[in-house]
């Protein structure tokens, strides 16, 4: 087994937004966000990524503006570091080396160049106790700054960023833990703290929460398990403080924040509802409902005019003055648990898995954007905690993706468990899934497995489902006898089983003339034309944990792991084992579009995977420690355009996509050395575009450096160092994906994007990295030409009087122009139609 | 402890009547309680407080205010007329007409000279106070529409007064109004109706600070009239405000049953400018909070569920101290049953009349804990309705059950009964002797042959009963020179002694064959709430207020070894924080040993001859010692032997078939008796 360096196991799509506390800057147009190890830079109002602040080698636990220059942010992260950006063009500016990993961060302005953080205590390895550190920012021009000078202010403090605030832009800092609430003043060096009683006999939970400081007043709003909310007042003394309750929330406060000016406090819960109180008018408060899930964080712009919310389905809200929700940031929705598998949409390619409760949530993995979610359980839900409502828990698509199937359950203590199946149709014409039929209790007990029979030239579809009531049933799609005017619609075609054991999982082979159901220790194979036993397959001791039958090539084999960990392969044609081996596997998976079977095995703690052909004896691929604890679910998800790699290791990467979810939640996939370097170089075009502002000059400057290009051009043999990539069409495809806002304007696409297209034509291709290399020296370009500019500020004239002339005198074609022009007649226009047909 | 048959009385219908008014006199500590039936009862609390004194009411009198004047209380009505209570014969001393209709407020100035009543028809009456009446002095200039409620400046020449749909500052020297405050009315549907200011505060700042039907707090600045704040703190009224001595707090009580305060403080760290702010809410009522009163260290309030309660503040009392407790008084700090020992017969004290019961009888056999087949039911046998307006105020059932007895603020009434087979005939006994007029206890010796009722400046009268006439036999009386009202009387067993205790403090013996004063006990500075002398011992047990226990022998005239063994090494801290008093003490004939005596929330028999529990170890241990072995639960047991299965006691005592009767009082009964609520969107309802 050879370890391959060139395939890397990365977080692709899927982060997770609402980690902490958004940020939103100044201006209100920038939303920033701790997403896995990178800081993401939204656009409040497109809602697409702009930026990714990538350094971190952790977990980023906290951004936060910096106090003395709004353009610039400050972000933490458990690798022990705190960074601080230029948010507008992603740029790092400076790493300061804290060498304790950072639960959160706070500055104010009244403390200026001190920064202050959550760290574990050193003492205590178990890191249980953390304190807040103030670290004094050293003034130094290196990139790369080491801290020494930390003081602790105070001790034992919660490791929740919500669970500390400033007041009063840092007179105070109140840091509320379990039962009592700290109260620390800069000017005196003075602590207060004041405990609450455990619970009252109303049956009140009195732990805090979260806090936040009145930007004016001293006033602390803290909020509680109970879903009060206490506004503390007079807490300089230590004992004639005084508080008051608000109490609108029926579970714990998660979140709270003033707004800048004071005049309103918004808390949010679990209720996913925002509660907007009005300072001293308590009484007086407005709700924005239904936000969809529970609201974990609130954040407010500097302005006041956005107030942000993060929330539980992975999802940042920006509304507008507490009135309208005028952007959705969404990203994957990751419950506790995926109770369907993921899925891969056949027609949209999209990643389908449970998304809010209650839907199916399809994610596209390309665009890394959520694209719909699917109401599937059609209920309202419930915004409480521990209510039995129904879940969707599997999930199921035919080959075309024109038929959907999903169960749903719902289990109340003392209760039958409800099952619903529910089979779906897309509609062309609304393009999603209509409901065409709802079975209520399809089986008696809980449905393990459902899979659709995958065949193109049968004409009716099968769905066949397998349940702990000991039973199999095949379910059709046909026209209703007695009306007319309904569509076709599901019905039960057959109930089979095998000596009351309960079957396991099914499987349909790649022609769906084979049905393979697992009764424990059982392979039963059935013809679904007939629905005759065709033959058992058993390899005991162990029950079959998954089933897979082989594709293409391999479609004759049959492979099957136990819980005895044992792999085993049957062929179909001898049914004989063909052979075994002995591994823990967890999860087995086939590839729709090759005859690849992809492994990951369970392995003192880490999981391994294996890549291999049912005939091949020897793995294409092998990686030990892919990730630590059990990997359960994992889908291919193909290719929008088949890679070409020629390397043996990484060809089963070609055609689709190995996505796997971690035991923590986390979406991670395998990318080859090659994709890396081409979507490295696509980001950086990108932060080119949108680095420089979209001013009047930066146009002339663009016109300018469009006619130096074009100079060159016509000194350089007609454009043949130029090209920029060797597939046009990747160009303008990633021209057109490119966010509307952060391009340049058309005037001055227009000229490049036809120049793009015209290389066609010149027969020599380049080499990749050839191109790369192009594209950095032209950003050296830039740069160069930017400084030029500075330096010849003083006589503008020259420098850019050709470009303005150019300008001015739209309708007279320059010499050049009209030369490019004279060629374009020329050109062999069959690209066009090419275009056109792909 | 003992094992007892107990009857289980449930079929006491006391119903206490609600809370109408509250006046806190800061100087003395006491607060007078107004309550709807025209009761007015004053709690000590410098005495852990304890109920004092009960001014019983009349028909057609309900108090509408109170206030105090140094030490005389003051109280109107709807009637229309103001009363001075006399606290020291707990009657009304007298009653002055306002001529201005029913009258809802009276307030004092803070210099005690004149008193402002509230009238239905619009004027507001000042009083000049007299050393023994009251005078009328003026009226402020008369409005259209009734004045609710009054609140003095405290420099004395300015009134502000709560009326219909407005507030109005009269300047009291020339009697005209010199602002009026226009109060918004309630939104929606309350629109159209007036809005009444139920509570009205004039701070020493000129502030003003009103509640009113709306559901609103409002401040105001007085000086120019015009409107600073407005809370919006119930959907219903606020119908009672108070206000703190230093005027740093405000409390409003609402028709939710909350409580809320607003407390004047600055807004940022060390700036002067304060601001009223909305703080803390209690919510310790169920209905109605119709009284409120600002303590230095506690919020009092009491309302239509007829329980008063003590709020303390937490930040101006010591955390984890008695005074720390939230206190809740719910039933009288006296008896209000009295049970006739050998003729099994119950007798139940109403406002307005009397009950007599025949306790049930049981022959089956148990063990512990098990409930007995009733083989005759408890029976009402008769109910005695009161003559005349005024309520009763004590009442007594002899021994034997052949004689009754009852009293109002004007009469004394005395009935024989007699009892043939399950019949019982009454007669009212004629020519009472005159000395009998107006009593404040009444009590039989144990041998029914004598009635002993305590009379003013604490005085004894003793009255001979024989089967044909009533006779007037001596008064007793101490030299002390305390002229409050005796409160406990408590004969012998023997007839040789009866003990009375008054609100002094102090505890008389009284010789009965010599019909003269034995000894005085040493003075102790909290009031006693029950007392008995041993029947074979002659030892007087005393409970005070503080729950304190004394035992006094009289024949050698000082506290027994017992007593002093008792002082010396302290009660048990779980016993001092209980919070309501002994109301009664007797004594196990079979065991001369055991003490008996109850509160409202455990009954508790005291073995003298066990050793007192240390501080340390547990008090209510009765149901970890049943499951120890005897030798460990001898080791274990102690002198207080509690029982909490028993709750909202009235009465305890044992009979002479040494059977326990316990008469409860659910106050789960007594809330599902009063009217509904108003109506609150609960959660999740």
């Amino acid at each position: 087994m050879v370890e391959h360096a060139d395939i890397r196991v990365v977080h692709r799509g899927g982060s997770i937004i609402n980690f902490r506390q958004p940020v939103v800057t100044n201006d209100s147009r920038f939303l920033l966000c701790a997403s896995g190890e990178c800081v993401k830079v939204f656009s409040t109002s497109t809602e697409e990524c702009i930026h990714n602040l990538q350094g971190h080698t952790d977990l980023v636990t906290g951004v936060l503006l910096r106090p003395s220059n709004h353009l610039q942010v400050y972000s933490c992260s458990a690798d022990g570091t705190v960074r601080l950006w230029d948010f507008t063009d992603g740029i790092l500016i400076k790493t300061y080396v804290i060498g304790y990993p950072i639960c959160s961060l706070y500055a104010s302005a009244k403390h200026e160049g001190v920064i202050f953080i959550i760290t574990p205590k050193l003492t205590d390895k178990r890191s249980e106790l953390f304190q807040l550190v103030a670290v004094h920012l050293p003034q130094s021009g290196d990139q790369l700054v080491e801290t020494r000078e930390l003081s602790a202010v105070l001790s034992n403090v919660s490791s929740k960023p919500a669970a500390t605030a400033f007041g009063q832009g840092g007179e105070y800092l109140a840091s509320v833990k379990g039962l009592q609430m700290e109260v620390y003043f800069f000017r005196k060096e003075k602590s207060y703290t004041f405990s609450l009683k455990e619970d009252n006999k109303k049956g009140g939970r009195n732990t805090f929460t979260c806090v936040a400081c009145h930007p004016k007043d001293d006033c602390i709003a803290t909020g509680h398990e109970d879903g009060k909310i206490r506004l503390w007042r007079n807490f300089n003394h230590k004992k004639e403080y005084t508080y008051s309750t608000l109490h609108w929330h029926h579970s714990a406060v998660s979140s709270l924040c003033f707004t800048p000016e004071g005049t309103n406090l918004l808390s949010g819960g679990v209720e996913s509802v925002l509660v907007q109180w009005r300072y001293n008018q308590e009484s007086q408060r407005d709700f924005l409902p239904r936000l969809g899930a529970a609201i974990t964080h609130i954040a407010v712009s500097p302005d006041g005019a956005l107030f942000c919310t993060s929330h539980s389905d992975n999802k940042i809200s920006i509304i507008q003055s507490c009135v309208k929700v005028s952007a959705v940031i969404q990203g994957l929705v990751k419950g506790e648990s995926v109770k369907t598998d993921l899925i891969v949409d056949p027609r949209s390619k999209a990643l389908v898995l449970n998304g809010k409760p209650g839907h199916l949530q399809f994610y596209s993995l390309h665009r890394d954007k959520l694209l719909y979610n699917l109401d599937i359980v059609q209920q309202e839900y419930i915004h409480e905690l521990g209510l039995d409502q129904f879940e969707v828990v599997k999930a199921a698509f035919d080959a075309s993706g024109s038929c959907l199937a999903t169960v749903e359950e719902r289990q109340q203590k003392g209760a039958e468990l409800e099952i619903n199946l529910k089979l779906w149709a897309f509609d062309e014409q609304t393009q999603s899934f209509v409901l065409n039929t709802t079975i209520s209790t399809p089986h008696d007990a809980r449905i393990t497995a459902m899979c659709f029979r995958h065949d193109a030239d049968c004409q009716t579809t099968m769905l066949v489902s397998t349940s702990q009531d000991g039973h199999f049933k095949a379910w059709q799609l046909a026209a209703a006898a007695h009306t007319e005017e309904e569509g076709p619609s599901w019905s039960c075609d057959f109930v089979g089983a095998y000596h009351s054991l309960v079957p396991k999982c099914c499987c349909f082979s790649a022609d769906g003339s084979l049905l393979a159901v697992s009764f424990q220790e059982v392979v039963t194979v059935w013809s679904p034309a007939s629905w005759e036993l065709l033959t058992t397959l058993s390899q005991p001791p162990g029950a079959i944990r998954d089933l897979c039958f082989g594709r293409l090539s391999c479609s004759k084999y049959l492979l099957g792991t136990t819980d005895s960990s044992l792999l085993c392969c049957w062929n179909l044609l001898t049914c004989s084992l063909e052979w075994s081996t002995s591994m823990d596997v967890s999860l087995l998976l086939s590839d729709p579009l090759s005859e690849n079977m992809v492994a990951f095995c369970c392995e003192s703690g880490c999981t391994d995977l294996f890549v291999f052909k049912p005939s091949e004896p020897r793995p294409l691929f092998s990686q030990k420690a892919v990730c630590s604890g059990r990997v359960t679910h994992a889908v291919f998800a193909p290719r929008e355009e088949m890679l070409e790699s020629c390397e043996e290791s990484s060809q089963w990467l070609n055609r689709s996509q190995l996505y796997f979810l971690t035991q923590h939640m986390d979406l991670m996939t395998f990318i080859t050395k090659v994709e890396e370097d081409r979507l490295m170089a696509s980001s950086k075009q990108l932060v080119i575009d949108d680095s420089v502002a979209m001013t009047p000059f930066y146009l002339l400057l663009g016109k300018h450096r469009q006619e130096q290009q074009e100079d060159q051009d016509a000194v350089s043999s007609q454009s043949s160092e130029r090209a920029p990539l060797p597939h046009s069409s990747v160009a303008i495809k990633e021209l057109l994906q490119t966010p509307a806002h952060v391009l340049p304007s058309t005037t001055f696409l227009c000229s490049m994007f036809l120049q793009s297209l015209l290389i066609p034509v010149t027969d020599n291709r380049e080499e990749k990295k050839h191109a790369e290399e192009e594209m950095e020296s032209e950003k050296e370009e830039e740069d160069s030409s930017e400084e030029e500019m500075e330096s010849s500020a003083s006589r503008p004239e020259q420098a850019s009087g050709s470009g303005l002339a150019a300008e001015l005198a739209a309708p007279t074609l320059t010499k050049a122009q009209s030369r490019e022009l004279r060629r374009l007649k020329k050109v062999d226009h069959s690209w066009l139609s090419e275009l056109l047909d792909s | 402890m003992g094992e007892f048959t107990v009857h289980r009385v449930r079929f006491f219908d006391y119903m206490p009547s609600a809370i109408r008014a509250v006046a806190f006199n800061p100087r003395t500590e006491r607060l007078a309680v107004a309550r709807a039936d025209g009761a007015v009862e004053v709690f000590n609390f410098n005495d852990n407080y304890f109920q004092e004194k009960v001014i019983p009411g009349q028909d057609g009198r309900a108090v509408e205010a109170l206030c105090w004047v140094g030490r005389r209380l003051f109280g109107a009505g709807l009637n229309g007329v103001i009363t001075e209570y006399d606290l020291e014969n707990l009657r009304p001393r007298y009653t002055v007409e306002a001529y201005g209709g029913p009258i809802w407020t009276i307030s004092c100035n803070s210099q005690g000279t004149h008193l402002a009543v509230g009238c239905e028809d619009g004027t507001v009456k000042m009083f000049e106070i007299l050393q023994e009446r009251i005078q009328f002095q003026k009226n402020l200039d008369r409005m259209k529409g009734r004045i609710i409620s009054l609140s003095w400046h405290p420099s004395g020449a300015r009134i502000a007064a709560g009326m219909m749909d407005m507030i109005r500052i009269f300047d009291v020297e020339s009697g005209a109004a010199t602002h009026r405050l226009l109060v918004e009315r309630g939104m929606g549907v309350s629109r159209s109706t007036e809005v009444v200011v139920w509570g009205v505060v004039f701070l020493s700042d000129s502030t003003i600070i009103s509640g009113d039907s709306a559901g609103k707090v409002q401040i105001w600045d007085g000086s120019t009239g015009t409107l600073v704040k407005t809370h919006l703190v119930t959907k219903w009224d606020v119908l009672a405000l108070s206000v703190s001595q230093d005027e740093s707090s405000v409390i409003a009580g609402t028709s939710e049953g909350t409580v809320v305060q607003f407390q004047f403080i600055s807004a940022t760290v060390g700036q002067q400018d304060k601001d009223w702010v909305r703080t803390r809410t209690f919510k310790n009522h169920s209905h109605d909070v119709r009284a409120l009163a600002h303590t230095d260290t506690a919020v009092v309030s009491g309302g239509m569920d007829t329980q008063l309660v003590v709020r303390p503040l937490l930040d101006k009392v010591e955390k984890n101290t008695q005074e720390s407790a939230l206190r809740k008084i719910a039933f009288p700090h006296r008896s209000l049953v009295c049970c006739a020992k050998k003729a099994g017969l119950l007798l139940f004290q109403f406002s307005d009349h009397l009950e007599l019961w025949r306790l049930g009888e049981s022959d089956g056999q148990g063990t512990p804990g098990d409930s007995l087949p009733v083989k005759r039911k408890p029976e009402k046998v008769m109910e005695l309705k009161r003559r005349g307006e005024d309520h009763i105020c004590c009442s007594a059932l002899s021994p034997c059950g052949g004689w009754l007895s009852y009293s109002t603020v004007s009469s004394v009434r005395l009935y024989r009964l007699q009892h043939d087979n399950n019949n019982i005939s009454i007669n009212k006994m004629s020519k009472l002797p005159k000395e009998l007029r107006s009593v404040h206890q009444l009590c039989f010796s144990s041998d029914s042959s004598k009635l002993f009722a305590s009379s003013s400046q604490s005085s004894v009268v003793v009255v001979a009963l024989s089967q044909l006439e009533c006779k007037y036999l001596h008064t007793l009386k101490h030299k002390s020179g305390s002229r409050q009202p005796v409160h406990l009387l408590s004969p012998s067993e023997d007839g040789k002694w009866l003990a009375t205790a008054n609100t002094d403090c102090e505890i008389h013996v009284y010789n009965l064959h010599k019909m003269k004063l034995h000894c005085t006990v040493p003075v102790y500075g909290s009031c006693p709430t029950a007392i008995a002398i041993h029947p074979t011992t002659s030892h007087l047990i005393s409970v005070h207020a503080d729950q304190q226990i004394f035992e006094f022998s009289l024949l050698q005239k000082e506290y027994t070894e017992w007593s002093r063994k008792l002082q010396k090494q302290g009660l048990h801290p779980l016993w001092l924080q209980r919070d309501t008093p002994v109301t009664h003490v007797t004594f196990n004939p079979a065991n001369p040993e055991h003490i008996i005596l109850h509160d409202t929330f455990m009954f508790c028999i005291i073995d003298q001859s066990l050793p007192l529990p240390e501080t340390k170890t547990v008090l209510y241990n009765q149901l970890t010692l049943r499951s120890l072995p005897v030798a460990e639960r001898i080791r274990q047991s102690h002198a207080f032997k509690i029982c909490k299965s028993f709750q909202h006691l009235l009465c305890v005592s044992l009979m002479e078939d040494r059977s326990l009767v316990v008469v409860e009082r659910p106050l789960l009964d007594i809330m599902a008796q009063l009217p509904a609520p108003v109506r609150q969107k609960k959660f999740a309802t």
